[in-house]
C-alpha cells in the first residue's frame, strides 16, 4: 500500500493512504477519545468526542470518519479540543437521565469512565431530564432509554453483524430514541435473534441482561470485535 | 409450534384502490428496497396518512426491515402516522408570512374551528399545519388549502375561504 507524509501532534509519520485518521492514531499510540465508534463495525461520526484539528481547516473534524491525506498536520490535544470533550460529556449527561448510584453499569460504564477522563466535576448545562422508557419485555434483557446516549452502536451492530435490523432510530432531535421493529415492544420483536451483541457493545447501562443489580454488569465487548475479524479470516 | 404475532401478518385488500397505486409504483420502481422513500410518498399520496397497515404492507412488499421503514417514516416530516383530515389547511410561518401576520391567521383559524397546528377536528374534517416556508414569500402571508395556494391572506376572510374550499361545517 501506498505510504503518505504526515504530522500529528508535531510527530511525523509515514502512514498508510485510504486510513481513517483514527486508525492512524491508534496504530502510533496516540490517544483520541471516541464513544459511538467501535472496533469491527462502521463510523458514522456521531458523538463528535474524536474531534481534531486539521491545519487549512476552521473545521473539527471527526477522526473515525475522515481520512488520511498527504502532508496533514494534525493536533490531537489542544485546548480548544479539550475544551470542547468536556462540553460534549456534560451534553450527554445533562440530555437523559443518567444516576450512576441506581444503574447497573456503574464501575463497568464507557460513560462514566470518559467523564473520570475529561474531569467532569459538575454539569453547566441544565439536564433536560426527559420521560423515557423501559422496556422490560425482552425475555433476556432490558432496554432502558434513561441511559442511553445515541451512540446507534446496537442499531449497527444489529444490522452489520448480526444482520437482523432488529434495532432502528425514530424521529430527530431531542425526540430521537432506539426502536425495535415499528417501535413495538422489543419482547414482540419478529426480528430479533436474541443474540445479545446489542447487550454486549452498549457503552452504558441502557441494555443490559435482565436480573442485574446495581454495579454488577459485566459486558464482553471484546467478543463482538473478535467475531469480525475471525470472519474476515475464513478459519 | 407457537409463533409470534405480529402486525406483519394482516393483509391488506389488494383491490383497494389505493393499495393498488402503492402496488403500480412499487412495480415501476422494481420492488427496489431504495425506492422505499418514493413509494412512502405514494402511500402518503393516496391515503393521507400512512396507517400501520399499510407500512407493515410495504415492509413485507420491499423485504425491508420494519425499523428501516419507522425509522423513515419518523425522520421526515412529510410523512405522518396519524391523519391530517380529510381537508388540509397550511399556514406558512416562514420570516415573510410570519411578519405579515401568519400569527392572526392562525388565531383566527383558532377561533373559528377550535384548531391548533397539528391537529385535527373532531370529525376528522379538517387539519391545521403549519410550515417553515413554503417558498411563495412574495405572496405572503400565504396558506394552502387542500394543495392550491392562497395569496395575501387577509384574517378576516380565512373562515368563509375554508369553508368554500373545503366545505366544512363548522
Amino acid at each position: 500500500m501506498a505510504k503518505i507524509p504526515l504530522t500529528i501532534d508535531g510527530k511525523p509519520l509515514e502512514v498508510d493512504t485510504g486510513k481513517t485518521i483514527l486508525e492512524v492514531c491508534k496504530e502510533n499510540n496516540i490517544e483520541i477519545l471516541t464513544m459511538c465508534h467501535f472496533e469491527g463495525i462502521g463510523d458514522v461520526g456521531a458523538c463528535r468526542l474524536c474531534l481534531v484539528e486539521i491545519e487549512g481547516t476552521t473545521k473539527l473534524l471527526p477522526a473515525c470518519t475522515t481520512k488520511v491525506a498527504a502532508n496533514q498536520v494534525i493536533k490531537t490535544n489542544t485546548e480548544k479540543l479539550k475544551k470542547y470533550q468536556k462540553i460534549t460529556t456534560e451534553l450527554f449527561f445533562a440530555e437523559r437521565n443518567h444516576i450512576c448510584a441506581v444503574c447497573v453499569a456503574d464501575g463497568n460504564c464507557e460513560l462514566q469512565d470518559l467523564g473520570y477522563k475529561v474531569g467532569m466535576d459538575h454539569v453547566r448545562f441544565p439536564y433536560l431530564f426527559p420521560k423515557a422508557e423501559v422496556d422490560t419485555s425482552h425475555p433476556s434483557y432490558v432496554m432502558d432509554h434513561n441511559r442511553c446516549i445515541m451512540c446507534t452502536r446496537c442499531v449497527r451492530v444489529c444490522s452489520e453483524v448480526e444482520g437482523a435490523h432488529n434495532w432502528g432510530v425514530k424521529n430527530r432531535g431531542v425526540e430521537v430514541r432506539i426502536i425495535s421493529d415499528f417501535d413495538t415492544p422489543w419482547g414482540d420483536s419478529t426480528t430479533c435473534t436474541s443474540c445479545s451483541k446489542c447487550v454486549n457493545v452498549c457503552p452504558t447501562g441502557a441494555l443490559w441482561p435482565k436480573a442485574t443489580v446495581q454495579g454488577q454488569l459485566v459486558k464482553n465487548p471484546k467478543m463482538v470485535s473478535e467475531l469480525v475479524a475471525k470472519r474476515k479470516m475464513n478459519l | 409450534m407457537k409463533q409470534k404475532k405480529s402486525i406483519l401478518d394482516e393483509n391488506l385488500s389488494r383491490n383497494d384502490p389505493r393499495v393498488k397505486q402503492i402496488l403500480v409504483k412499487m412495480k415501476k420502481e422494481n420492488y427496489r428496497p431504495d425506492a422505499l422513500i418514493e413509494i412512502l410518498h405514494t402511500a402518503q399520496n393516496s391515503y393521507g396518512y400512512l396507517p400501520m397497515s399499510v407500512l407493515a404492507f410495504i415492509t413485507k412488499e420491499l423485504k425491508v426491515p420494519p425499523s428501516r421503514v419507522f425509522s423513515t417514516v419518523t425522520f421526515y416530516h412529510f410523512f405522518s402516522l396519524k391523519s391530517k383530515g380529510e381537508h388540509t389547511c397550511l399556514v406558512c410561518t416562514g420570516t415573510a408570512c410570519y411578519v405579515k401576520g401568519a400569527e392572526r391567521i392562525l388565531s383566527e383559524i383558532e377561533k373559528d374551528f377550535h384548531l391548533k397546528p397539528g391537529m385535527v377536528t373532531n370529525d376528522n374534517k379538517l387539519g391545521l399545519s403549519t410550515a417553515r416556508c413554503i417558498g411563495a414569500c412574495g405572496l405572503a402571508p400565504a396558506m394552502v388549502v387542500d394543495d392550491e395556494v392562497h395569496a395575501k391572506v387577509k384574517p378576516e376572510d380565512v373562515k368563509n375561504m375554508v369553508l368554500s374550499k373545503t366545505g366544512v361545517r363548522v
